[in-house]
């Protein structure tokens, strides 16, 4: 099947498209849509002329989800909106400055480790290297490692 | 002044001219204590120690008790009660009920930033596992002044593990902010400054080299920093017994050195200062745990707006 038909065959929802091959699956589970009660479909591998292979989220009937998250996993996929079956707007993606409860600090000695309940906060240290810095600790991940 | 009610977390929390003005203080305090001693009567200062750190924690009582105030707190986390479970949030909105300033030294990196984000008085980090410590750099810097009367445009020479460091890590940030300092780096090469370091001095255009050993560059230090090189940061033995001579300073190595050279070193040592250097008028660090005090009574009247 082609990409661009199944773009166009959701009704309402959205379409994260050009997602780059693999990150996928990521994708999915940073957006936490394994216990979503709506239906979410990913493709991945699909045949795309601009980037060989390409992953593909669709996401039926909701379109209130943190768009944030798909910026930091994959700022070059694209993000179309969907209703009555048109594309009623297209997103344009950016690397978040500063992401809450996304990425998890690693680093043992960090306090989030010990401390429950407050948020895990990273903020941009480097658009280049899509490096974040924990809030707490500053220790680094890099965008490749998240 | 502008410091009341603020926090000390990071190195670099304080602008230059803010710090000059808690030193100077401190110099003040120093040159006559008698007329500090009752500056924080009815204060009180919880010293939360969720690691042992005799030494810091000490320092920290000994100052708050010589302005004339008083100390509550525990001295190791199996005492206080994030034993039985309390989150440090908890713990501290608690005790800044009790106290007017509250002193923090918790093993976790970071947890100065969550002290300070839930209390309702000043916050001091006293030690946030490898993360900061602002008091050390603080009162690197009060010796420093002390003994060279100045900051800006010395040569700060920096010995063995700097790498790991931390407390050497502080100090080149905080006072390469001064102008005209330059530095120079003596390690093995497995222990060099870390790359966010030499990014940082890059950045804002500061001089600095870095050498292998640190006789040949010795000469041209106004202000030596010693650090421990550990045992456990090597591969084998060898390297270690090898390159740990190289670091080790000793009347022999101090001999081409220049005359007013202010030798310093965070303490406790082990071997990386021969006691026959203690005798040397060079010999700054003893002064420098003395610094220590004056630095934390001046930075506690500061942030309680005594002054
Ligand atoms: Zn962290």
């Amino acid at each position: 099947m082609k990409g661009q038909r199944l773009v166009n065959s959701i009704e309402k929802g959205i379409v994260i498209d050009h997602i780059r091959a693999g990150l996928g699956v990521k994708l999915f589970h940073f957006l936490k849509l394994d216990n979503a009660d709506f239906t979410v479909v990913i493709i991945s591998g699909a045949e795309s002329k601009r980037m060989g292979r390409k992953d593909i989220i669709k996401i039926q009937n909701m379109i209130d989800i943190d768009y944030t998250v798909i910026g930091l996993i994959d700022h070059n996929a694209t993000i179309s909106i969907i209703e009555d079956g048109e594309i009623t707007e297209k997103k344009k993606l950016e690397l978040p400055r500063r992401v809450e409860n996304v990425i998890v600090c690693k680093n043992p000695r960090c306090i989030t480790s010990t401390e429950r309940q407050i948020p895990h906060v990273f903020s941009l240290q480097n658009a280049e290297t899509r490096t974040y810095r924990c809030d707490y600790c500053e220790d680094h991940v890099r965008g490749i490692e998240i | 002044m502008g410091l009341e009610s603020r926090n000390l977390i990071s190195t670099l929390d304080f602008s230059i001219e803010e710090q000059d003005e808690v030193l100077a203080l401190a110099e003040r305090i120093m040159a006559a204590p008698k007329e500090y001693d009752h500056l924080l009567g009815g204060r009180i200062m919880a010293s939360l120690f969720f690691e042992p750190s005799t030494r810091t924690r000490l320092s920290f009582e000994a100052a708050m008790l010589r302005l004339g105030g008083r100390v509550i707190g525990f001295s190791e986390a199996g005492s206080s009660s994030a034993a039985k479970g309390e989150s440090l949030s908890d713990t501290i909105r608690t005790v800044s009920q009790y106290a007017d300033i509250i002193v923090v030294r918790h093993p976790k990196e970071g947890a100065a930033n969550i002290a300070a984000g839930v209390s309702g008085v000043p916050v001091v980090n006293a030690g946030d596992g490898g993360h900061e410590h602002p008091t050390q750099t603080l009162t690197d810097l009060l010796t420093i002044r002390s003994v060279k009367k100045r900051v800006g445009g010395l040569a700060v020479g920096c010995c063995g593990d700097l790498k790991f460091g931390r407390t050497v890590h502080s100090l080149v940030k905080n006072i390469s902010r001064y102008e005209g300092v330059s530095f120079i780096f003596a390690s093995p090469d497995e222990l060099r400054i870390p790359r966010f370091l030499r990014a940082f001095l890059d950045d804002n255009g500061v001089e600095y080299v870095e050498t292998d050993r640190m006789d040949g560059k010795i000469a041209e230090m106004d202000v030596l920093y010693m650090t421990r090189v550990q045992k456990e940061r090597f591969f084998n033995e060898e390297e270690y017994i090898r390159l740990k001579d190289l670091f080790i300073l000793d009347a022999g190595k101090l001999r081409s050195a220049k005359e007013d050279l202010c030798i310093l070193h965070p303490l406790p040592r082990v071997n990386e200062i021969a006691y026959e250097v203690d005798a040397d008028k060079r010999a700054a660090y003893f002064h420098q745990a003395g610094c220590g005090m004056y630095a934390r009574m001046a930075l506690m009247a500061s942030l309680l707006g005594a002054v």
